[in-house]
């Protein structure tokens, strides 16, 4: 079984994003960047397969500047055994992102994609069922669970209601949630082995995409700021204020 | 033209969330169709039809739509496309399980989880967990767009008067089986509609201590809520999780017990109306977003709180 898998380079989740004074953005100049911590959750099952026996290779595949080799070699540092970087500047929107992917999918012919369930830059949460619908093939999104075995992958979903379980036929596009794994961090040693990985280098126009933007961002702005830090002394404090000043209860 | 709203439901209920997407579906542009896709959902249809902002009803009833499987409801909204100015649905798992692939199938750019209608083709929408808004503006055809069920009143349930009508066909694509739930409803509020949610953090150490908050819950007709930290250490369920990857909630008390206020948490709450807060570190960030901040330890605070509210004679609205 081959696996492929998407990791998207983006704002670290620990930084804090400040929006660009000009309003068209936010600003990524001299920011801590890394993989999306969801693509980690899922290059680690691809791994796991691997060592489990139930995968023969695990391919990662990103899709953005020339910095996202760094993410690429994180990926491969964590055990995948190749890598695909689609070179592209400027922004790219999910259903250009599933349409590449799907143009790699035909040239890779994998058996599993597994995406991140969300990228926390643009929280869209839309490649994964996109690439699945461009294919034809069945989804498993928001996985806390995969058990894969011939030609059948069962998931169990977290769902707003609790979790559901469905059986997929192969091939399938998974995307997972936070309670799949832990990801490792990649070992010294292992890092030092990827540098010698082969990361293959393509462009849209190679997958014949067309990358033009459907949406115009018109202003990125702050959001409300919220006026807090009043401290209370006591519980009984607490509860009279939301009492008798705030109504709330 | 029309707009098409994409029903929630478990067959039997119109989801309430169903509701909010209908109201943002009159912002933009007047009234909506909803289709109910399911099996054996007629109860549900005859109450969307009840919904004031619905003009028709479309029923497609179906064994394939039980489980509303995306592989098979997705090219039935793909097909019923060419009517509509717009596709919303509600951003729920249920929505963001179904809408981009409808949307992949039309070559649509799916305007995702939106907070604000600026126009028939512009809206606002969170990015980077709530730390910046983008306002948008769609150049696609059809419009398909999720919405923030927090941003937006629900429709009321009585007062429309929709036809109900047969929707094209499905089919079963045959990709996928759905096997079964582990659905944690309890008698508690709907955390994503209730009126005050109490959650508790890493700082609650166990699952047995989330009784202290049911408690609090209890007298204050609560729901709880809960961070990534409880979760993922198993205290409790999946579905309690509050945050940029769990629920959004927008209610009139929010209370964090044990609760660091990461950004990510933030992102789950911080448009809720009043925010209260417990938590043993003066340090910690929530208490710059908190109306009312309390230092405290919360094994001492939360059952003080409980007896408190009992003294004050607070009880559930
Ligand atoms: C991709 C990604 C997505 C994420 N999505 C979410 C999400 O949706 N929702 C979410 O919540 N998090 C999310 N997180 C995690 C987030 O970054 C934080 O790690 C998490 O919110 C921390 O949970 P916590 O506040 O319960 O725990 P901690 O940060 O450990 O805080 C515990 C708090 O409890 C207090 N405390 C401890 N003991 C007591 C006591 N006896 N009395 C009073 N106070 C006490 C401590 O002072 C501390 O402030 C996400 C992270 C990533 C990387
Ligand atoms: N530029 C990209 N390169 C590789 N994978 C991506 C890219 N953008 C999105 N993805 C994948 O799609 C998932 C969901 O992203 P999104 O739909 O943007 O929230 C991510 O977790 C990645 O697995």
């Amino acid at each position: 079984m081959k696996v492929l898998v998407p990791v998207k380079r983006v704002i670290d989740y620990n930084v804090k994003v400040r929006v660009k004074a000009d309003r068209t953005g936010v600003d990524l100049a001299n920011v801590k960047m890394s993989m999306n911590p969801f693509d980690e959750i899922a290059v680690e099952e691809a791994v796991r397969m691997k060592e489990a026996g139930a995968a023969d290779e695990a391919v990662a595949v990103s899709l953005g500047p020339q910095q996202s080799q760094e993410t690429l070699r994180t990926a491969l540092a964590m055990g995948a055994d190749r890598a695909i970087h689609v070179v592209h500047d400027g922004e790219l929107e999910p259903l250009a992102v599933a349409k590449m992917l799907a143009g790699v999918v035909g040239e890779e012919a994998p058996d599993l994609v597994i995406l991140g369930k969300q990228a926390i830059d643009d929280d869209a949460n839309q490649t994964g069922q996109m690439l699945s619908g461009l294919l034809g093939w069945s989804q498993g999104t928001f996985v806390s669970k995969v058990d894969a075995s011939d030609g059948a992958v069962r998931v169990v979903r977290e769902v707003d209601g609790g979790l559901e379980t469905v059986a997929l036929r192969m091939p399938a596009v998974l995307t997972v949630d936070l309670r799949l794994n832990e990801p490792r961090y990649a070992s010294l040693p292992n890092i030092m082995k990827a540098r010698k990985k082969e990361i293959a280098r393509k462009t849209p126009a190679d997958l014949g995409v067309d990358t033009t933007p459907r949406l115009n961002t018109l202003r990125v702005e702050e959001p409300p700021k919220r006026q807090g830090g009043l401290k209370v002394g006591s519980v009984a404090e607490l509860v009279d204020k939301l009492h008798n000043d705030a109504g709330v209860i | 033209m029309a707009i098409l709203v994409y029903a929630e439901h478990d067959n039997g209920e119109l989801s309430p969330a169903t509701l909010n997407a209908v109201t943002a579906a009159n912002l933009m542009g007047g009234d909506a169709d909803v289709l109910v896709a399911g099996s054996g959902c007629g109860a549900v249809a005859e109450a969307a039809a009840r919904v004031r902002g619905v003009a028709k009803v479309l029923v497609a009833d179906d064994p394939a739509l039980g489980a509303q499987l995306a592989e098979n409801v997705a090219p039935l909204i793909a097909g019923m496309a060419s009517g509509y100015s717009h596709i919303v649905a509600a951003a729920t798992t249920t929505g963001k399980n179904v809408m981009p692939r409808a949307a992949a199938l039309l070559d649509i750019q799916q305007v995702s989880d939106i907070v604000e209608v600026v126009s028939p083709d512009t809206f606002v929408r969170p990015i980077y967990a709530g730390n910046a808004m983008a306002t948008v503006q769609s150049t696609d055809a059809v419009k398909i767009v999720t919405v923030r069920t927090t941003a937006f009143e629900a429709a009321e349930t009585e007062g429309g008067s929709a036809t109900v009508e047969a929707a094209p066909g499905a089919a079963d694509a045959g990709l996928s089986t759905f096997e079964g739930a582990a659905l944690s409803g309890n008698e508690r509020p709907e955390l994503i509609t209730a009126r005050v949610v109490i959650s508790g953090g890493r700082g609650m150490q166990s699952g047995e201590n989330f009784a202290m908050l049911e408690e609090v819950a209890d007298i204050l007709g609560a729901a709880v809520g809960a961070s990534r930290a409880a979760v993922d250490s198993g205290y409790v369920p999946n579905d309690y999780q509050v945050g940029q990857t769990g629920k959004v909630v927008a209610p009139e008390l929010y209370i964090a017990v044990g609760i660091s206020g990461a950004i990510q948490h933030l992102a789950g709450m911080k448009d809720s109306k009043v925010i209260a807060c417990i938590n043993k570190d003066e340090e910690a960030p929530i208490f710059h977003i908190a109306d009312f901040g309390l230092v405290a330890d919360l094994f001492q605070a939360v059952p003080e709180l409980k007896a408190e509210l009992r003294n004050q004679g607070v009880q559930a609205r």
